[in-house]
């Protein structure tokens, strides 16, 4: 068995200070890192002898918009069934430069999630070879799940939060 | 009588005749074709009777599940979880409530688990049921479809008398199940766990060494372990080619490590070897389903956890502290704290995971579902290359898409 422990250090001593926030929420080993880092993350990872931690389990996007300069997050889900650990990895970036260099090289299911993160988030995966909407229509010119487009109406005078205690 | 001269016929000589140009043809399999078995379009090139490649168009039935629910208070999410693979509705349904349990810390009651477990398993023997039936009937084996389309009849009934609904079961609350097992409901199981072997028996007698279903499907479809590794492949598919992992063994979760079982694997991950892993689970499956209800511990079926558990009708009409939790709960006024947490179940499909991230609200700040349907039809083009439009179709029934997970 490996423990959260190791590979803690493991990836603090090949990347350095590149990794950070180190957290175990529910015994899942959960970190940051950079985007120039993530590939080589995934790929050392992937490639590891001892570790093998050989399978993306999945690949989504969160919107914070308050958090200014790191108003998008990439999360990484990853699963290593030779010693049944999962690790998860996550990678702000900024509104203003909302670019990610694609895993699609390394793992072939990448590439639909990617798509669907763009699609809903907008994030833009650098060198994916075919970055088009897949769930929603190619006409849309925004993107849905982003906290700007919320689902309720607004203006609505008859749903006013406080008659329903929210 | 004079000789008469044979005209030659006006036949062009080889030169004469036009170039044939060398063009692909594209040809439209759905959006809505009998054979897909869903809403999905796919543009397949071919070159003659050979896929070249082809290009999958999804989200037809795209109802935005990651968007509403972050506007929903907690219970209102279960709704939307059935409604995603709705071969196997209770797994999504309970592996949803599991999630939410493992976030609070609820600890839910054994008997509570032996039901779920019960339920989650008759759920994905109607998943393999479809699976390869529909399987049958795309080689022309129409007759083994409707041997067990009344099995599945029957589990269907086996819900109803749970829940009270056939198709979208919510039947499982937060901290245990909506109701106990009725003693008919036993009765039903018992009797299916009885009823079902002649019957899937006749099915595998009728298809396994068929001449024309194993020609038809042996070899059609391969996938390499490597590549499915790659492409995410997990459930089925991936237990096809040969990898034994199962979400039910190395995570166990709901009791699941009290049960014996065992994992069918294939060799070649083409479609014979999925329809076999499909078929041994149901075998697997029953054998679950038949312990779990004979070892059926005593005890309550939820949790004592009266600020998530919604109390039963009865008691609302009646105990004032009852209706005040009630009111609290419907209301959505969950304690969620913040923080995170992903939780995986095993599907009819594969590893069905839920990422929830909660910033205290009452509703999940972001809810993500990982749909195996939706990662592995990626690989759908790759996998019928170079074979012939038949045999693509039964490359995709065998890898029993379902587009309501496909497109959430």
């Amino acid at each position: 068995m490996l423990s959260n422990q190791e590979v803690a250090e493991a990836l603090l001593e090949k990347f350095g200070d590149q990794v950070f926030d180190f957290e175990e929420p529910y015994g899942l080993l959960t970190l940051s890192t950079t985007r120039e880092e993530i590939l080589p993350i995934l790929e050392y990872l992937r490639d590891h002898k001892t570790y093998q931690v050989i399978f993306l389990t999945d690949l989504t996007g969160v919107q914070y918009p308050d958090n200014t300069g790191k108003e998008f997050m990439v999360v990484y889900h990853m699963h290593s069934f030779v010693h049944n650990f999962r690790i998860r990895i996550k990678v702000s970036i900024s509104e203003a430069d909302i670019h990610i260099p694609t895993a699609t090289g390394l793992f072939a299911c990448a590439n639909w999630m990617e798509r669907e993160t763009y699609d809903f988030f907008g994030i833009l995966f650098d060198g994916h070879p075919n970055l088009t909407r897949i769930l929603n229509i190619e006409e849309m010119d925004y993107f849905p799940m982003r906290k700007e487009y919320p689902l309720e109406d607004a203006t609505r005078e008859d749903k006013i939060d406080a008659l329903f205690g929210r | 009588m004079a000789d008469i001269e044979l005209l030659p016929h006006n036949v062009p000589s080889k030169t004469e005749l036009p170039e044939l140009v060398e063009e692909l043809t594209t040809l439209n399999l759905g959006p809505t074709h009998p054979a897909t078995h869903g809403i999905f379009q796919n543009i397949l090139k071919m070159d003659g009777e050979k896929i070249v490649s082809g290009e999958q168009t999804i989200g037809y039935i795209h109802r935005a599940f990651e968007k509403i629910a972050e506007r929903r208070p907690y219970y209102q999410i279960t709704t939307l979880t059935d409604r995603m693979n709705y071969c196997s509705s209770p797994i999504n349904n309970l592996g949803w409530h599991m999630t939410m349990e493992k976030f609070l810390g609820v600890e839910v009651p054994k008997r509570a688990q032996y039901i779920r477990v019960i339920m989650m398993e008759l759920a994905r023997i109607t998943d393999h049921i479809i699976c390869n039936s529909i399987l049958g009937v795309d080689t022309g084996a129409f007759t083994g479809f409707l041997y067990v389309m009344q099995k599945r009849e029957e589990v269907y009934e086996i819900y109803e008398e749970v829940c009270g609904a056939r198709l979208t079961t919510n039947m499982g609350r937060l901290g245990g199940m909506e109701r106990d097992l009725s003693s008919t409901a036993i009765r039903k199981i018992h009797e299916f766990i009885k009823s079902f072997p002649p019957v899937l028996r006749e099915l595998e007698k009728l298809l396994n060494r068929n001449r024309i279903f194993m020609d038809r499907t042996i070899n059609v479809g391969p996938i390499s372990l490597e590549r499915a590794l790659s492409y995410g492949f997990t459930g089925p598919n991936l237990r096809a080619a040969g990898l034994d992992y199962d979400v039910r063994v190395m995570n166990p979760y709901s009791s699941y490590e009290d049960f014996d079982f065992t994992i069918p694997i294939g060799q070649n991950g083409d479609t014979y070897d999925r329809y076999m892993v499909r078929n041994e689970e149901m075998w697997q499956s029953l054998k679950i389903v038949e312990q779990a209800i004979n070892n059926l511990p005593e005890g309550p079926y939820y949790a004592d956890a009266p600020e998530y558990y919604l109390p039963p009708k009865k008691e609302v009409y009646s105990n004032m502290e009852a209706l005040i939790y009630h009111f609290k709960i419907v209301m959505g006024e969950i304690d969620a704290p913040a923080g995170e947490v992903y939780h995986a179940v095993e599907g009819g499909n594969g590893e069905l995971g839920f990422y929830l991230i909660s910033d205290g609200g009452r509703a999940p700040y972001r809810l993500h579902f990982r749909r195996p349907s939706f990662i592995y039809y990626q690989a759908y083009p790759e996998m019928c290359k170079g074979s012939t439009l038949s045999d693509a179709i039964l490359t995709m029934s065998s890898l029993n898409v379902i587009a309501g997970e496909l497109d959430a």
